[in-house]
């Protein structure tokens, strides 16, 4: 079982948590992007083998999301994050 | 001769007798035996049929590694199907049987299958019946088979359990007793689990610390937090360790296994290692067994095995087995494969030594009466040096250090020549390898290397600077100089059946078999031989499988590789995985508010999205349909009260909220006055319809949403997303209040009368359709909406939780007849509501439901917007929302059914019917469904094929009652 770093409650176990995926940018304004673009913001991931940066939330402890540096093969995690209040993915 | 029980010895205690049966037949035991133990004491030699060519087998080993002794055993009200007799303590009362063999053990009519083993070699199941599986495989798994499993409940409790430790400690042998004496010694928290009653300090002898070998391991552990019973089956991610601990003595109404999740900041593997056995022809005789086990049953249980043992070995580790025989009183004869076993032979002075020498055969009926003798180069099995009289054959091959935690933490393993084993690589996880695991093969160099690894590990949790308090190694009497072990991995016999995996019967000649027909990779030869695949994983035949692979192929053992060890390190019940989750407890329901009113009004109780609901109230010897169609009927003609209390309610509050649920929906919510509702949908950002539900804005900077009762938690966890992690800068939050209030649905012509005797400050005169307003209801805070589900004028009342009983029978009271949800489902039905997930799917945009209008008023970039312009969403083909009527009137079509019609020359299903229902108002069946250009097809037919029924359907608009909506506005 990981433990998660959560930068507001402090580690925890990973029952807690749920796995949010890439941080990916949402293409704007909306309906200048091209149905390719939107397609690929939609449905396309790099699917990193190795270290990569992954959106999590604690859904079972203080409900905030947050970005955690993960390796996706041996699951070492490294650091985690509170989003800033710009973008994600940005 | 066959077992018996020595007058002193062992630990088990002589003055607690312990009555139990075997095949119906009582016998007795002592505490502290095992069952295996207790069986061999009894001199019961069979105790089963080989899986495959049923011939009997024995007991074969003491510990988690045996591959024979797989019981049925009963005690009490508990039952384990496929028990390892090794591992199960006796019991007063317990009942053991066989679980292979019919009619018995004894006398097994599949035994016939042994004289055809010449014609059933691996992959014969494979090769024969692989057309048709299916029709075969019940007869075979019968012959077959393992333990059956009883259908009723198991009364047993387990529980699950989380413990952090500084130190986790797996093994409780010498080298872990080490480790975890010195790492408790640097003042941290050290949990050490071992899967035996005892350890095996207690009963092996020796002396540590100029101490007997036991008092050292009780002084060893104080201050360490000790499981004993506790198998560490499953080594995760990030130093977790799954332990299943057995507790067969749990008092009344305590948990009888627990399920430990162990996170440790340093683990030591202490793990030990299996002696595995030399391979030999007819090496599957009951009364062949491991030398250890024999030497185990005798110190820890005073149970001689035999009176007339043949030693055969490669090793010097055997000879502790028969100078303890020896001392026993057995007569002892050693044939070793080395040329000269070296000074560890003055350890055995008294028994006969045939040097360069090993087994070429054994003979008896059912148990071992006589052993041959021969030369390690023998080839054939009359080149045999003597035929040894003897009741067991205890065999030595060397150790198979158990690696099975470390490399499912992800440790890398290496073959090491000299000690003709896979041991600990290099480690990725916090963790640390002890005694046996780590390749020390005496009593001095696993106390030594325990210590050290203790050390280490609360070295790497030691702050910079601090000094390791002092502690000296513990020290034993070396012992003689060792002479290497002999690789020696089967008896060169052309013909000869030699077992490698005597649980799942794979031979040496099965693996030649697949190296023939190149399944060479040590993968390959695992699932074509199913060499290790049985339940005890190969413990005792994987590295002598992996030799002979290796032989066969001209590669080195370490070249041709091991498989993956993969959890758990042993069978663990299901009981325990699931621990109390579990029946009631699994998922448990929500209950409304005024859940005993409508117990109390015998309500059908039901399921719906994880709440207890009223599906329908039944009168006396009423059946569902009419019961349905009386309660639709009374809404439309008199007033029904339906319990709504679990729709969602979510607060949604800020300067900004109405600017962000503009974002968030379909519709526009951000011009709805205060006082007012909206029937909204929210789309998923790829287009598809989420969920539908209603939006009352409250005030300027608050809005409620009223989400479907099985779609709160995820419409709640969607809005925090998007707040969270695209629009942060938003004032806005959200609170789930569904719990905080009670809500009822009064409907129907006669609402007004009803609502005319309840008490309130809120004016129905002045409340428009689609309107909301705050006040008091019957003296308490609450609320009144006018908003229907039925298509009858219906308002919505509601109050703080703890007042919904009584609001529920002053409506009741006042005569309004309660319906349930699949009377409700009728209604909806009739006037065409749409139900999220019954009348959708996976695909539906807002356009197939026939909701474009708000798309083109709104100019928000809301979720799912720009998915709504693909050219997917655009198609003219997409299936979308009607009505089909039967032409049957009285047919009900299953949903599901499919409606199909003749298309450019070609019949084809056109989609399929989601709702279907006798529809009271209308005196005929109604169904709803999704049809491929379904709106320009009105009024034309098609053929439903519902489960090989054809008939014929029209389709039409959804909605089936009062279409002008007069009766909501009345
Ligand atoms: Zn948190």
């Amino acid at each position: 079982m990981l433990s998660i770093p959560c930068p507001f409650c402090g580690p925890r176990g990973e029952h807690e948590f749920q796995w949010g995926g890439e941080p990916v940018t949402r293409p704007v304004p909306a309906s200048e992007v091209s149905d390719a673009r939107w397609a690929n913001y939609l449905y396309l991931r790099t699917n990193t083998k190795g270290r990569d940066r992954e959106l999590w939330c604690h859904a079972g402890g203080c409900g905030q999301w947050f970005t955690m540096e993960r390796d996706t093969m041996t699951h070492e995690v490294f650091e985690s994050a509170q989003i800033s209040l710009g973008r994600i993915g940005a | 001769m066959t077992g018996r029980r020595l007058s002193e010895g062992g630990l088990i205690d002589r003055a607690r007798p312990v009555g139990f049966t075997w095949q119906g037949r009582s016998l007795s035991g002592y505490a502290g035996d095992s069952l295996a133990s207790a069986l061999l004491a009894n001199g019961v030699r069979v105790v089963g049929r080989s899986f495959k060519y049923h011939r009997p087998r024995g007991i074969f080993a003491a510990g988690v590694e045996e591959p024979n002794a797989i019981l049925d055993v009963t005690v009490g009200a508990t039952h384990d199907p496929n028990a390892r007799a090794t591992l199960v303590e006796l019991r007063e009362g317990m009942a053991a049987r066989a679980i292979s063999g019919w009619p018995s053990v004894g006398v097994d009519v599949f035994q016939a299958l042994d004289l055809l083993h010449r014609f059933i070699p691996a992959g014969f199941y494979y090769k024969t019946f692989m057309p048709g599986w299916e029709r075969f495989e019940p007869a075979i798994r019968q012959m077959a088979g393992l333990g059956t499993a009883r259908i009723t409940p198991d009364p047993r409790r387990f529980e699950t359990r989380h413990a952090e430790v500084d130190v986790l400690v797996v093994g409780g042998g010498a080298a872990g007793l080490a480790a975890a004496r010195a790492a408790v010694a640097s003042n941290v928290s050290v949990m050490l689990v071992d899967e035996n009653p005892v350890g095996p300090l207690q009963w092996s002898g020796g002396v540590i610390d100029g101490m007997p070998a036991a008092d050292w391991a009780e002084e060893a552990v104080k201050g360490v937090a000790v499981l004993s019973r506790a198998t560490a089956f499953a080594y995760q991610d990030h130093n977790t360790v799954a332990v299943m601990e057995r507790r067969a003595d749990a008092a009344e109404g305590w948990a009888a296994d627990r399920l430990w999740s162990v996170k440790a900041r340093q683990v030591v593997l202490a793990t030990g290692a299996i002696e595995r056995p030399l391979v030999f022809p007819l090496n599957d005789r009951p009364g062949v067994m491991l030398a250890s086990a024999v030497h185990r049953y005798l110190a820890q249980y005073g149970v001689l095995v035999g009176a007339e043992v043949v030693i055969v070995a490669n090793n010097d580790t055997a000879y502790g087995t028969a100078a303890a025989l020896l001392a026993a009183g057995a007569k002892v004869t050693i044939a070793d494969v080395r040329p000269d076993p070296g000074p560890v032979a003055a350890l055995v002075a008294g028994a006969r030594i045939y040097p360069a020498s090993t087994v070429i055969g054994t003979g008896g009926p059912f148990g071992i009466i006589y052993a041959d003798i021969g030369p390690v180069d023998a080839t054939r099995s009359d080149q045999l040096t003597a035929r040894v009289p003897c009741d067991i054959v205890a065999t030595s091959g060397g150790w198979t250090p158990s690696v099975h935690l470390f490399s499912q933490s992800g440790g890398k393993l290496r073959w090491d020549d000299g000690a003709s084993a896979f041991l600990p690589g290099a480690g990725r996880q916090s963790q640390h390898v002890a005694g046996a695991l780590a390749g020390a093969n005496d009593l001095a160099s696993c106390l030594m290397s325990g210590h050290e690894a203790g050390r280490n590990a609360a070295a790497a949790l030691r702050e910079a600077g601090k000094r390791a308090p002092r502690l000296t190694v513990p020290r034993a009497e070396a012992a003689p100089v060792a002479t290497p072990l002999r690789p020696y991995w089967f008896v060169p016999i052309a013909g000869a059946r030699q077992w490698l995996d005597f649980q799942n019967d794979v031979t040496v000649a099965d693996v030649g078999l697949a190296a023939a027909e190149n399944f060479q990779s040590v993968e390959h030869l695992k699932r074509y031989t199913t060499l290790g695949m049985a339940t005890d994983q190969g413990k005792t035949s994987n590295v002598n499988g992996l030799a002979v692979m290796a032989g066969l192929t001209g590669r080195g053992i370490g070249e041709a590789g091991t498989t993956t060890f993969r959890p758990p390190y042993a069978p663990v019940s299901l009981g325990a995985l699931a621990g109390q989750r579990h029946g009631s407890l699994y998922a448990p329901l929500r209950q409304l508010p005024a859940h005993a009113e409508h117990r109390a009004l015998f309500a059908e109780m039901r399921e719906y999205g994880g709440w207890e609901r009223p599906a329908f109230y039944p009168q006396f010897r009423e059946d569902p349909p009419r019961t349905i169609a009386r309660e639709a009927a009374m809404v439309r003609t008199e007033a029904g009260l339906f319990d709504g209390s679990s729709l969602g309610k979510i607060e949604v509050q800020g300067p900004d909220a109405a600017a962000f649920l503009n974002l968030m929906y379909y519709n526009e919510v951000a011009n709805l006055k205060p006082g007012r509702l909206r029937y909204v949908l929210l789309l998923r950002e790829s287009g598809i319809v989420l969920d539908d539900g209603v939006v009352a804005r409250l005030a300027e900077d608050r809005y409620l949403l009223s989400p479907s009762s099985s779609h709160t938690a995820g419409v709640l966890a969607m809005l925090e997303q998007w707040h969270q992690t695209e629009y942060p800068a938003m004032q806005v939050s959200f609170h789930d209040v569904t719990a905080a209030w009670a809500t009822f649905a009064v409907c129907g012509p006669r609402v007004g009368d009803i609502l005319a005797k309840v008490e309130t400050d809120i004016s129905l005169a002045t409340l428009p359709h689609m309107g909301i307003a705050s006040g008091t209801i019957m003296g308490v805070p609450g609320r009144i909406a006018r908003v229907s589900f039925t298509g009858e004028r219906s308002y919505e009342l509601s109050v703080p939780a703890g007042y919904g009983p009584a609001l529920w029978r002053h409506l009741l009271a006042q005569g309004a007849a309660p319906y349930g949800i699949e009377s409700l489902s009728v209604l909806r039905a009739e006037k065409g509501y749409i139900l999220i997930g019954t009348d959708t799917d996976g695909l539906t945009l807002p356009e197939d439901l026939g909701m474009s209008g708000p798309l083109r008023a709104k100019k928000v970039d809301f979720v799912g917007r720009r998915s709504l312009a693909t050219p997917d969403a655009l198609r003219a083909d997409r299936r979308q929302f009607v009505g089909l009527l039967p032409d049957d009137p009285g047919f009900v079509p299953a949903v599901g059914t499919h409606a199909a019609m003749m298309v450019d020359g070609v019949r084809r299903s056109l989609g399929w019917i989601t709702t279907s229902a006798h529809s009271p108002a209308t005196g005929r069946s109604i169904c709803l469904g999704m049809i491929e250009g379904g709106r320009a097809r009105i009024g034309q037919s098609v053929s439903l094929f519902d489960r090989g029924r054809v008939s014929r359907a029209t389709i039409c608009s959804p909605v089936f009652h009062d279409a002008a909506g007069d009766k909501l506005h009345g």
